[in-house]
């Protein structure tokens, strides 16, 4: 598949050219450290002229989304008699959540924390509601940049390589 | 019926062309979903797909949706965890009610669940994520299920104006029970099925499509006609006799009755494998009959002559609306002894009688062959909760004690995988590489230490306890041998997270209402973090390669937390830091504090090439910091 799928090839040394070639490998970079799969791809693919903001409303949705959930969970955690089946219904929830934007890292977060709160573990579960809080920053950051490589793609020109 | 999607005509000019009248476009699919990414995803995919969407985010939204709109949707795809609903009970609602198509959704791909589906009816189980190729084919469900059902359509147009009624009270807290459903039983369902779709093998036939719609009378006439036959003995061509209703066809019956079992079976398993539930328990008198006819009566009353009815909004002394109240009640009032497991105590079919029968009739023991005397009075008592299904005091009890379990437990857990650093390496997510963190500092500080401490009310000293201890997690870190003068604080079980009163939330606002209860505490003590120097040069300088990107968060509105300035910037990758911990925690000179570790060469080429912007030191002392907790 092209490497700029989608581009005309950019005359070389153009800054178009840089920012596709940028942009690439930080796709795959965030590939092959599980931040992203295939899915968000998927979610590329999907966006198109009538929805051009379609995967960053989708990822601020997603957002919004984990912050409310690890929210209830931090709430649930801390209670005298912490209701654990109701943390597990909200990591539930954020699993599947994660998968909807392709979040591996986030996602294997919450399979392990809900191991530990079947096994009721209250230091687990304290461990991984910040390991995930953490990955969701990470995320965010992550996809701040690469959106702004979108961004400087279109603005010079090109479209964003969806392969 | 509506305008959009008709199949009817399709189908009538063959099947050979499906692609004529565009269809499956416009196909009329209704998506429940409570999460609201994967709800506008799936909007987004099926409208790639050319269909009509309508999007709900409960379950109860989508039921009156449904019954507002009877035969306004083709198809209904829906999430097994919904807040409001189980899934599996909206799918076996809207089978019976609506007789659509019903697709489940999960992230969850268990063999059980997705069995659990399919016995509740789906007619597929789609893992999440879902694919647009997936979605594409659902049409063929829509497809399925018209010809199977397609035929004498003529007798059953007088049931398509029929409305639903949208009282809104859930069919399936009727009181239809319990027969206990034998493999033998389900065998013999199955081939009668398979028997019957044979019988339908023509597509061509007149069908004209629209669906039977079980209306009460009708509904009412099957389960006397089943309760007659005997619930074991009970076979579609007997109950059809007995209904002797001209126009139903025996498909009709065998389709109605395999989900009438499976409502049974997901009611007898939910109440308890060898119990039965009545509807009596809503009562409050001692005379079930009298309660259930009256409580049915009130709601068919108007109707009756006019079958306008839905199956669902009829059934029984559903005091509220609200299908897991009810369950609860179920719950907690007495049932059925376990020995009687196969009593099916249809009482309540008898009981939805038009006003003209008069309500006693309701509780004959004639239409309840296998009601016995003491368990009809048991039904009249009203002792509760001797099968409590959420026995909750107990798991509140034990809970407590795991938790102090648990701790000793996981610390060896811990322990033990302390090996793999390369995080970046590794397809999924190797948590092992997280875990160590935390057995490291626990292993200092907090073995032995009961751990619902942290629950204790000790704010202040908590907080400073925590405070302390986080910053001792640094610095075991960031130089190892000497902890910057301060002492590793070991008095405390100091997790940083505890729940105590003071500890305040990330940004003080985003997580959860309270800030009394954990937020993540480790993000205001990070504050600190800033006093807490890295010493060691080297160290700064690998942060010079390490930043990925330094966009700041605030240059993107959307996506921005509101978290704490000192949050925003970029960070190294997760990887890395876990990279560089694992390096520290493993080297045995511990003077050597980690550095530029063992980033991949990959990462080095690529951090390099992002030269957005200059590195912060500080910054990244911060988020390492934070990064490390």
């Amino acid at each position: 598949m092209s490497r700029f799928h989608g581009n005309t090839q950019p005359p070389a040394g153009s800054v178009l050219e840089q920012l596709l070639a940028k942009y690439v490998d930080y796709m795959d970079s965030l590939r092959r450290e599980s931040f992203l799969d295939d899915q968000f791809t998927q979610l590329l693919k999907l966006q198109d002229e009538n929805n051009p903001d379609f995967v960053g409303e989708v990822v601020s949705l997603f957002f919004q989304d984990s912050e409310r959930l690890i929210g209830n969970m931090g709430t649930a955690l801390g209670k005298k008699s912490v209701d654990y089946k109701q943390v597990d219904a909200d990591v539930h929830q954020l699993k599947g959540s994660s998968s909807s934007i392709g979040a591996v890292r986030i996602k294997n977060v919450c399979v392990f924390f809900r191991n530990l709160c079947e096994a009721k573990n209250l230091e687990g579960c304290y461990r991984c509601l910040h390991e995930v809080t953490q990955e969701c920053v990470v995320l965010k950051n992550k996809l701040n940049t690469l959106f702004m490589l979108q961004k400087q793609i279109v603005a010079a020109g090109g479209s964003i390589p969806v392969d | 019926m509506g305008s959009g999607f008709q199949i009817h005509s399709t189908m009538e000019s063959g099947f050979s062309s499906p692609r004529h009248d565009g269809f499956p476009a416009g196909l009329r699919v209704l998506v429940v979903d409570d999460d609201p990414t994967w709800l506008k995803i799936l909007e987004k995919m099926l409208k790639k797909c050319s269909y009509e969407v309508t999007t709900c985010g409960l379950a109860r939204d989508a039921l009156n949706l449904l019954r507002e709109r009877k035969d306004g949707y083709d198809i209904v795809i829906s999430d097994v965890n919904m807040p409001d609903m189980d899934g599996f009970k909206l799918l076996e609602l809207v089978g019976l009610e609506m007789d659509l198509p019903v697709i489940m959704m999960s992230v969850d791909g268990e063999t059980s669940r997705v069995m659990k589906g399919v016995q509740h009816g789906a007619c597929d189980y789609l893992l999440k994520p879902i694919r647009m190729k997936e979605l594409r084919n659902i049409w063929q469900h829509v497809l399925r299920k018209r010809i199977h059902e397609g035929k004498d359509v003529d007798s059953h147009e007088i049931f398509d104006g029929f409305q639903m009624n949208p009282s809104g009270l859930d069919w399936s807290n009727d009181h239809f029970f319990c027969g206990e459903e034998t493999s033998s039983v389900k065998k013999r369902k199955e081939a009668e099925t398979k028997h019957d779709d044979k019988d339908f093998a023509d597509p061509g036939s007149s069908s004209k499509k629209s669906r039977v719609i079980w209306s009460v009378d009708l509904h009412q006439k099957f389960v006397r006609a089943v309760n007659q036959i005997g619930f074991e003995k009970v076979g579609p061509k007997k109950i059809l006799d007995l209904m002797n209703v001209s126009w139903l066809t025996r498909e009709n019956v065998t389709s109605h009755l395999q989900k009438y079992r499976l409502y049974l079976t997901r009611l007898q398993k939910e109440n308890g494998s060898k119990a039965c539930f009545s509807g009596a328990k809503h009562s409050e008198t001692a005379n079930p009959s009298v309660n259930f006819s009256m409580q049915a009566s009130i709601m068919p009353q108007e109707e009756i002559p006019n079958k306008n009815f839905t199956v669902s909004g009829n059934k029984l002394p559903v005091q509220n609306a609200n299908p897991i109240d009810n369950e609860d009640d179920l719950k907690s009032t007495v049932l059925v002894p376990r020995e009687e497991s196969k009593q099916s105590l249809i009482d309540e079919v008898p009981n939805l009688q038009e006003s003209s029968r008069g309500i006693e009739t309701g509780f004959k023991p004639s239409f309840m062959p296998f009601l016995h005397e003491e368990r009809y009075a048991e039904f009249n008592s009203n002792t509760p909760a001797h099968y409590s299904w959420r026995g909750v005091p107990e798991a509140a009890l034990k809970e407590e004690s795991d938790a102090h379990i648990c701790v000793e437990d996981s610390g060896c857990l811990l322990k033990s995988t302390n090996s793999r650093p390369r995080l970046a390496e590794d397809q999924g997510i190797n948590l092992k590489e997280y875990k160590p963190l935390y057995a490291d500092c626990r292993r200092k500080n907090i073995v032995g230490q009961n751990p619902l401490r942290m629950q204790s009310n000790n704010a202040i000293a908590q907080e400073k306890d925590n405070l302390a201890y986080y910053q001792d997690f640094q610095t075991i870190h960031t130089s190892p041998p000497k902890i910057q003068g301060r002492d590793i604080d070991s008095s405390g079980p100091h997790f940083p997270y505890t729940a105590h009163e003071k500890v305040s939330s990330i940004s003080g606002s985003t997580f959860g209402p309270s800030d009394e209860n954990l937020q993540v505490a480790w993000l205001e003590n990070c504050q600190f973090s800033t006093n807490i120097r890295i010493q060691n040069s080297d160290f700064i300088g690998y942060s010079d390669q390490c930043f990925v990107s330094e966009v700041p968060i605030h240059s993107y509105e959307t996506l921005r937390y509101d978290y704490e300035p000192f949050m925003d910037p970029s960070e190294c990758s997760i990887a890395d830091h876990v990279e560089m911990t694992e390096q520290m925690k493993t080297s045995d000179d511990m003077s050597e504090v980690v550095l530029p570790p063992r980033v991949s060469s990959q990462n080095d080429a690529l951090q390099q090439q992002q030269v957005l912007l200059e590195p912060s030191p500080s910054r990244y002392a911060i988020i390492y910091s934070i990064c490390t907790c």
